[in-house]
């Protein structure tokens, strides 16, 4: 059993590890993530969906530098709906990873540590999260007004002309997710459907 | 003959738009609760009341249940009595989603080209599905799809041979490869029959009706029970993270065919299945 810096983690029946996670991500932190945990994010993490991502290719391809610094950084797939007066931001799920996943592993060889998204990964990116000592997290799809509580600033970083799908950089606290991917290889897609499946 | 200002349109599709992004139908919202009550894993009964947390706090705060506030399906079910008065119907139609997911706080999500991609910006065009009926009475429905699900449908053009247990295998087929993608509890919505086209229409239809309510044709109807009881097992569970509830329904819609053919379509919908109705 591990602990983060305030000591918060505890062990919880049937359901993995609950844990304290404070940004930035260091591959330390990151290694003491395994599938199954219950992590609550505290901190910074920049939302990027596919045409930031896009974007962010076609700068690297140009030797240009990406809008913002992906050491120990935490990415989080998601575009939201706008946000009502008085409010950060609106509803603010997950959006579905494997779209990423031609992106991903680039982003991950240059530091990126943790994705928040839903959804399967590719194996050249299951290989990069481990290659890198990085983690892929999923949040509750569909559950975006629940979600958005946990957002409590929210800025566009970088391409503003995206609208929805520029990068905005959020600070969130106590952001509930669940390690999907570890850094040793582990898979809780595949681990916890084998568990509960009756036919193939 | 009856005439109806396309003015009252644009007022109901705006009004139908917010709604069906904040409000599931009961049906839906019951369906999850009763999941919640039955789920054998842990964590997929801890989402199950998350599900039900976000969409109490969608309807209190008006937080959209979703981000993907969908691109904009309206099924028009129009008496042929009817005469619309006052400017074009699809028009109508558009600035009501124009308006409504500009003023409902909603996200566009339409691009202009499929290829180009630039973003529309209000959300237009709706897809829009047409069907003239009988008598003087304009039946709309509101259904925003999220593209989570809908990139993980599928059709088949299966061979009569292939049978019932060609079109069973077709649909779990569809629901295992669209696991944790699809935003599971899904609502599986199949066509069955018809052609190419027609049956992807009776898959859309498929997921306008309410979970609860079974098919009227027999044989459909304990298809539709034996196909649930067989996706609950796949172990996919609540978010894809394991466990019994991986959907809600299945619900199937049939049409004559060809005898070459035997069309299958399965159109699979989150657990935000979402449709707001009104007959004016």
């Amino acid at each position: 059993m591990t602990e983060d810096e305030a000591g918060h983690s505890r062990q919880k029946e049937d359901i993995g590890m609950e844990q304290y996670l404070h940004t930035p991500l260091t591959e330390e932190k990151a290694r003491k993530l395994k599938a199954g945990d219950y992590v609550y994010i505290t901190g910074t993490v920049y939302t990027a969906r596919d045409a930031a991502h896009k974007r962010m290719q076609e700068a690297l391809d140009a030797g240009e530098p990406l809008p913002i610094d992906m050491k120990d950084t935490v990415i989080y797939y998601m575009g939201p709906s706008p946000a009502r007066e008085g409010r950060p931001i609106g509803s603010a799920g997950p959006t579905t990873a494997s779209r990423m996943d031609k992106y991903a592993p680039r982003l991950l060889d240059l530091g990126l540590k943790g994705m928040i998204g839903k959804g399967r990964r590719s194996g050249e990116v299951l290989d990069a999260i481990v290659r890198n000592g990085a983690v892929y997290f999923a949040a509750v799809g569909g559950a975006g007004a629940l979600l958005s509580k946990a957002i409590t600033a929210a800025e566009v970083v970088a391409y503003e002309d995206l609208g929805t799908e520029a990068i905005y950089k959020l600070e969130v606290t106590d952001f509930p997710v669940i390690v999907v991917a570890d850094a040793e290889g582990g898979n809780l897609y595949e681990t916890a459907v084998k568990e509960y499946a009756e036919i193939q | 003959m009856r005439t109806i200002d396309v003015k009252e349109i644009t007022r109901n599709i705006r009004e139908m738009c917010i709604e069906a992004n904040h409000f599931l139908s009961d049906d839906m919202a019951d369906a999850i609760k009763r999941a919640e009550e039955t789920e054998r894993a842990p964590l997929g009964e801890q989402i199950l009341a998350q599900l039900r947390e976000n969409l109490r706090i969608a309807g209190e705060d008006m937080i959209p249940i979703c981000q993907d506030t969908g691109m904009t399906v309206v099924f028009l079910e129009v008496g042929q009595d009817v005469h619309f008065a006052g400017g074009s119907l699809e028009e109508a139609v558009n600035e009501g989603v124009r308006q409504g997911y500009s003023e409902g706080f909603l996200r566009k999500s339409v691009v202009g080209d499929p290829l180009l991609r630039k973003n529309t910006g209000d959300n237009t065009p709706a897809v829009i599905h047409y069907e003239i009926t009988e008598g003087e009475q304009v039946r709309i429905t509101v259904a925003p799809k999220g593209f989570g699900s809908e990139n993980m449908s599928r059709i088949f053009m299966l061979k009569p041979a292939d049978g019932m247990d060609g079109v069973k295998n077709a649909v779990l087929t569809a629901v295992k490869d669209a696991g944790p993608n699809a935003c599971p509890p899904m609502v599986v919505g199949v066509g069955i029959g018809g052609t190419f086209e027609k049956c992807a229409l009776l898959a859309k239809k498929a997921l306008t009706r309410p979970v609860n309510v079974r098919s009227g044709i027999p044989y459909v109807r304990e298809m539709e029970e034996e196909l649930l009881e067989k996706i609950n097992k796949l172990g996919i569970g609540p978010g894809g993270l394991g466990g019994t509830t991986t959907a809600l329904a299945v619900n199937i819609n049939t049409y004559p065919t060809h005898i070459a053919g035997l069309p299958v379509a399965v159109n699979i919908c989150c657990h935000v299945n979402r449709h707001a109705a009104r007959t004016l």
